[in-house]
This record gives structure tokens, sequence and C-alpha cells, in this order.
């Protein structure tokens, strides 16, 4: 890796996962909620699927302004390069973006679509295009990523060497309660950059008072005290090392480390019973950690400084041991991961309760084939690997599911056929005669509306005339043939009563045309009412037929496509799930292997500390009982001394 | 400080170098373009999978729930509303159609305005009885309980109904009901 980039690599910055999918107005669409809801829970595929189907339905439409997905299209066309992003589909997040900025859009979406292909460029550490993208914009950021847009501009500046601009922005970002530590850290590590030590020096000081609840900020504040402590160790400062170190909390990700350094410091002051302090406490932690491995040597290196080497010899034994079991559970990892186990346990029910699985993965049950998944885990190429590998896993199980969703698919679809195929010949029936009902009303019903529109322009009152009346007519045009015929067998008074009755039936007509011509013109429109309801009762009749017949018809081929397509991806996604596989268990062995062979020095190392401690304890011994001889032998000599010797006595 | 503290402090940082590059040094079998190259390969699979995965769910959709036939309930709760929903129970017609448990995830996911589509069904056109019962525990502590009815009317297009719960501690109508 290039110095800048590894500069950049260690560069902190904070997550705001989901921001930009979050709607910046009030829910107008139902559907996008349920987008969020699988967003905000960190399920990126179901999420991307939706979002996918919302907006390929969207732009289907023939007028896709009076869709409510319209309220929130803008965002959806941002939120699925998120999405993608989330999900490591950083290709296609990328088109998605250059997608929104090739369209014809405002200068602040312009803007919005440039910041979050940077971003994207930056986390693939493609630094050049992400100062090319971030250098496209121009004029007016929208508010909600107005601060991240400096943030990540003055990131990307650092990466590619340009510290002082970086300096100039962080400083300007200072008191954004958002990136509260993360600025601080940075600004440090840029002054670092710039040979500004002293500012460097202070801003971490600054960053170890920032207040905060948030774990990441805790953990950035510890980062940077431990920082601060190994600059005082390399200026020789053992008093401030020992101060910063102190300050890292004793549960935080940095703990061991501080621990470790806080005992060497103390080493290096002679002060050797002080190093036994942290270096104790670290001594007890989880064996399968670095710096707890080299407490187990620190420990009785400080109890020989002591010249407490009996208790040295037995702690270097202990060690011995404790790295001989390490390099057997080891070898058993590296044994367990060649059978293909590392990779079941990786995909097992336990790491998939839910979508924190990485962080599951502590509680997979003590094997050998993941006792040292935490530690792989900090390393960023097995921790993207295995996140490839997980998702690769989860998509073949979705397959698997579906290709057996099709076999259902096909059984409903032949249940339906057989259902509705036999009723199919009766119900055509029924709805022919429906038909001819409906065309029967439906010419009965032109010809009164012909009727009546006639009778608007040329009124003639008889064509409203009842059947009693239309009878009374016809009888009374009969009578006056008859009279025609023999006008002399009829009397003045049968005459007179023809004219009364025709005069009567005609002023009826006449005075009653208007009611009953508004009356006919209800009648139409009750008929026109039979008529609407004949032609739901058509309508409901055709969409039934239609829909029992779409149940069944046109399905084959879509399903025998899909079918053909899922069993190629299938195969696709076998193969490059075994390669990432192949890829993990050579990185967890190559891993595995280089712990074991540090083990193994530290092995031989114990092994010779061990024998000059025993030496040094045995003469340190025979020291003591040659001194206790000795003094046992001037006692004696003393106590002869004061004793009257006997022989002495002069005998008369 | 004592020179001693230098030398020291670099043979700890040479034990740590070298236990942090190992990886690197031990992984030289692995390149980076090939992990690169395998990288874009899953990100080509994911595309496939994605894109059948939209097609499936239309499938699905035209042959389990036609449209004019479905209908989709769904859950959603006011933002920032701090009540600890346990679970929700749905009835169409006096039948139990749906009921769900909710993890911390889920219950997180509502409070911060996602929507959960909880039932998807089919319905005749026609008046339909819906009542929504719900359990939780207050922030107060305490078991909360609310039930509320709705009555849905599905005409011949596809229906869809937002039935936003509400705790104790907001001002807002325990359940609301939304055509949309």
């Amino acid at each position: 890796m290039a110095p800048r980039s590894f500069i950049a690599a260690l560069l902190m910055l904070p997550l705001f996962a989901h921001g930009s999918v979050k709607p910046h107005q009030e829910l107008r669409d139902i559907f996008y909620g349920e987008i969020l809801y699988h967003a905000y829970q960190d399920d990126y595929f179901e999420a991307i699927s939706h979002l996918d189907i919302e907006l390929g339905q969207y732009k289907a439409l023939d007028e896709p302004g009076l869709d409510s997905f319209h309220w929130h299209r803008g965002q959806a066309e941002f939120a699925v390069g998120d999405l993608e992003l989330y999900y490591r589909m950083h290709q296609r997040a990328g088109r998605a973006i250059e997608a929104v900025m090739a369209k014809n859009v405002s200068e602040s979406e312009r803007n919005e679509a440039a910041f979050r292909l940077a971003r994207l460029y930056y986390r693939k550490q493609d630094y050049v295009n992400a100062l090319h993208s971030i250098e496209l914009i121009k004029g007016e950021v929208p508010r909600e990523i107005r601060s991240d847009e400096v943030f990540l501009r003055a990131q990307v500046y650092v990466s590619v060497g340009k510290f002082d601009e970086a300096i100039k922005l962080l400083k300007e970002l200072k008191g954004d309660s958002a990136y509260a530590g993360y600025i601080e850290y940075n600004l440090a590590m840029a002054y670092l950059q710039t040979a500004q030590t002293e500012a460097a020096v202070a801003m971490l000081d600054e960053l170890g008072k920032v207040d905060s609840d948030d774990e990441a900020v805790l953990a950035l504040k510890d980062k940077g005290n431990l920082k601060l402590a190994n600059y005082y160790v390399e200026n020789g400062d053992a008093e401030k090392a020992s101060q910063y170190f102190s300050r890292i909390r004793l549960d935080g990700p940095f703990s061991n480390r501080a621990l470790l350094g806080a005992g060497w410091v103390e080493v290096a002051r002679k002060r050797y019973d002080r190093a036994l302090v942290p270096w104790s406490l670290l001594h007890k932690r989880e064996q399968t950690n670095l710096s707890v491995q080299e407490a187990m040597m620190a420990v009785p290196y400080a109890y020989s400084k002591l010249d407490v080497h009996g208790k040295a010899a037995i702690m270097y034994g202990k060690a011995m041991d404790v790295f001989a079991n390490e390099i057997d559970s080891l070898n058993a990892s590296i044994k367990s991961i060649r059978e293909g186990k590392f990779l079941t346990a990786l995909v097992s029910k336990q790491g998939e309760k839910d979508k924190n699985w990485v962080v599951n993965l502590r509680e997979l049950p003590d094997s050998p084939e993941t006792r040292y998944i935490m530690e792989l885990l900090a390393a960023h190429d097995f921790q993207e690997s295995l996140k490839n590998y997980k998702d690769l896993a989860e998509l073949r199980q979705h397959m698997a599911t579906w290709l057996d969703s099709l076999s259902v698919y096909e059984e409903i679809i032949e249940l339906r056929r057989q259902y509705y195929e036999p009723l199919l010949p009766q119900v055509e029936v029924k709805f022919k005669k429906l038909d001819s009902r409906i065309r029967l009303r439906i010419e009965q019903r032109d010809r009164l509306n012909e009727r009546i529109r006639s009778l608007l322009v040329l009124r003639r009152p008889v064509y409203l005339a009842t059947a009693d009346e239309r009878a009374s007519i016809d009888k009374l045009a009969k009578i006056r043939l008859d009279i025609e015929a023999n006008p002399g067998m009829v009397s003045d008074d049968t005459l007179y009563r023809v004219k009364r009755l025709s005069g009567i039936l005609d002023w009826r007509l006449e005075t009653e045309f208007d009611d009953r011509l508004t009356r006919a013109y209800k009648h139409l429109q009750d008929l026109d009412g039979v008529i609407d309801d004949l032609n739901k009762q058509y309508r409901a009749f055709v969409r039934t037929r239609q829909a029992a017949t779409q149940s069944y018809e046109g399905y084959t081929i879509p399903i025998q496509q899909l079918r053909t397509r899922l069993g190629n991806a299938e195969v696709k996604l076998k193969r490059i799930m075994a390669r990432q596989g192949r890829v993990l268990e050579q990185m967890a062995i190559n891993e595995l292997e280089q712990r074991r062979n540090r083990l193994e020095e530290y092995q031989i190392k114990a092994r010779f500390a061990l024998a000059e401690s025993y030496d040094r304890a045995t003469k340190a011994q025979e020291q003591k009982l040659k001194e206790e001889q000795e003094k046992k032998f001037m006692e004696q000599q003393a106590a002869t001394a004061t004793t009257p010797v006997e022989d002495d006595k002069v005998t008369p | 400080m004592q020179p001693h503290v230098h030398t020291i402090y670099r043979q700890l940082l040479s034990i740590v170098l070298v236990a942090l590059l190992s990886f690197t040094a031990g992984a030289e079998d692995i390149s980076r373009d090939q992990i690169k190259g395998l990288d874009e390969q899953v990100q080509d699979i994911k595309k496939d999978v994605l894109n059948l995965s939209t097609e499936l769910a239309r499938l699905e959709e035209k042959l389990l729930f036609p449209s004019n036939t479905q209908v989709s309930l769904f859950i959603s709760m006011h933002e920032g509303d701090d009540f600890r929903l346990d679970s929700v129970q749905l009835k169409l017609d006096e039948k139990v159609v749906a009921q769900h448990l909710y993890s911390f995830r889920e219950l997180e996911a509502l409070q911060s305005g996602g929507v959960q589509r909880l039932y998807l069904g089919n319905l005749k056109t026609g008046e339909h009885d819906l009542v929504v019962s719900y359990i939780g525990k207050a922030p107060a502590g305490g078991e909360y309980k609310r039930s509320g009815s709705y009555r849905i009317n599905k005409g011949v297009g596809p229906k869809f109904v937002e039935i936003k719960i509400a705790g104790p501690d907001t001002t807002e109508q325990d359940i609301q009901f939304r055509d949309w």
C-alpha cells in the first residue's frame, strides 16, 4: 500500500448509515416506507430489490407525475446508489449516481450526486477520482449534506496530500457536534503529516477531552490517547506516556495495547514492580490476543528483574504451556479450516441470528474452526471477503427457495387449469346469453332515445299515447271508416259522440304531452340504469373470466425462462462462492501460520529464559545455602570460642 | 526518561509491527488483484440475482396476488415513539390472518419511520371487517394493550391500508387507519 493510501485508510470517518435513504419530507408513498423498513434493518438485498421494483413500475407509467412515488423519486434514485454501496455493489452504485448526474437536474441535485460519487470513490480508496468528483461540486450544496461534504473534501485532500487545504476545512468544521472527535483526530493526523507536531499533540490532547456517549467516539478518544502515549514514549518522556496510557479505558478496544505499553514504560524506568500491575491484568485476558501473549513473557521478565527467579521460572513454564496449547489449537484450527469446517461454521445458523452477524460470530461455540475468528476479522481484506462470502451464502439460500417456489407455482397453475378449464364452456354459454340480453336492451334504449329526441324537434303527442288510448284511437278510426262507408246510417248524435271522444283523446294527449315526455325521459334514464347494471355484470363477468384464464395461462414460458436463468446464476454463484471460500481459507491459514511461527519463537525464547531463571534461582539458592552454612559455621565457631574447653583444664 | 525506554519501546513496536504486518506478509499468495477481481465477480452475481428477484416478485404478485383481489396491510408507528411494541395481530372478517412478534431491530426500523407490510393476501370486492390488536410495554413499565377496528371497502383495484399504532406517551390516537 502506498504511504498516502495507508494514511487515508487510517483516517477515521463517522458512519451516517441510511441518512440519504430517509425521506427529507413526510412519507408520501407507502411502498417507499416499506423500503425504509428493510434499509433500517440493514437488509439491503430486500431494500434494493423493492426499490428496483418501485422505480421500474414508476418509469413504466404513462403519467408518472400522478403516482405517489413521484414525491420520493429524486431521493429514491440517490437511495438506490447508497443502498448498493452499503451492499458493496460499488460498480452499480457508481453507475446509478452517474445516471443522476447525466440528467437535466438542478445544481443542488447535481452537487449531491457528485458528493455521493466522491464518497464512493473514497471508500474504494480511489482518491484521484474522489478528488475529481468532489471538485465537480460548484455552487449550492443541499443543507442536509453540507457538513458531510466539507468533511469528505477534507478527507480526500488528506488522501492526495493536500494537507494544508484539509486543515483549513477541518478547522472550519470544528464545533460541529456530528463530527465531534473525528475532526480533532483527523486534524491531528494532518498536522503530523505537515510536521506540525506540537499542534498535532495539542489536538490529540483536545480529543482526549471530547465528551461523548458514542462508543465509536470513545474508541477514537482511546486511539488518540494511545497515539499520544506512543509519541511521548518515542520522545523519552515516560511520565507523560504513562499519563496518557492510563487515560485509555480498560474495557475499550485499545486497552490491551495500553496495558502492555504502560508496563513497558515502567520497565524503562526500572520500576519492575509497577510494571507488574498492568501486565498482571493483561495476563488474565483472552490468550489468543497478541498483547496478552506478549504479557505472558513480560511478567516473568519483570519478576526476574526483581530477582524473584523462582517465580519467573514458574511463569515462563506456564507461558510455555500456554504457547504449546495455543500452537496445538492453531494446528487444530488450520487442519479444521483445510477440512472446510471454517466456511460451514461461518454460514451456520448461529452466525445468522440477525443482521449483526459479525458481532454474533463472537457467540459461536468455541471450536478449532472459529476460535480465531475475531482476531482474523481485524484485517480489512478478510472482513470484506467474509462479508462477500456471507452475502453469497444468503443469495444461494434465496435462489434455492426461488427454485422450489417455481415448482410450487407450476403446481398451482396446473390445479387452476384443471379447475377452470371444464367450467369455462358453461360459463361461455351464460356469457353469450347475458351478452344478447344486453344487446337487446341497448337496442330498445337506442330506439326510445331516438323517439324522444324526435319528439323534442317535432311535437307528436300521439307517440306518447298509452296502450288503452292507442286502442281507443284505433277504434275511433275504424268507426270513422264505417261512417264514411255508410254515411246514411249514422245519426248526428253518433257523429257528435265520435267527434267528442276524438276531441277528448286529442285534448288529453295534447295537454299531457309535456308530462308524458318528462316521464318518458325518466323511463329512459331508468332503462339506462338497468343497462348500466347489465354492463357492470358484463364487466365483472369479463374480469372474472379473464382472471380465471390469466390465473393459469401465459406462465409456462416465463417460468421456464426464470428457471433456466436461476439455474445459470446458481452455477455461477457456486463457482464464485467456492473461489471466495478458498481465498478466505487461505487468508485464515496464512494468518494462523504466522501466529504459530511467532508463538514458536516465543517458545524458544521462553525456554532459554526459563533455563536462565532456573540457573539463577539455583545459583541464588546455592548462594543462600552457602551463606546459611557459613553463618551456621560462624555461629558454631563463636559458640566454641565462648565454651570452656575441658582439655584446657589444668589438673593438679 | 532513561534512554533505555527508547530501545525497549522499539522492541515493543517491532513486535507489534511484525504482528500487524504478518497478515500481509503471509498472504503473499493472495494478491490484491485477485481479491479485487473476485469482488467484481461478487458484484456481478449480486446484480444478476437482484434482477431475478425483481422479476420473480412481479411474477409472484401476478400469480398469487392479482391486482383485482390484492389487499396489503401495513404497520407503522409515529416517528420517535419509544413504545416497546411486542406483537401485533390482524383479523380479517373474524379470522386471524397475521400475527407478528417484533425483534429489537424491527421495532427500531418502525420507530425510525419504516413501514412493515404485515399482510399480503386476496379479498373479494365488498366490505370486510379488519380488527387490529397490539401488545407492548409502556415506557413507564407495565403492559399496554390496544385494539381497533376498521371497515375495508374493497373495490376492483388493489387495496392498501396503513395501520399506524401509538404508545401511551403520544398525544396521537391509539390506532389510525389510512387508505392509500
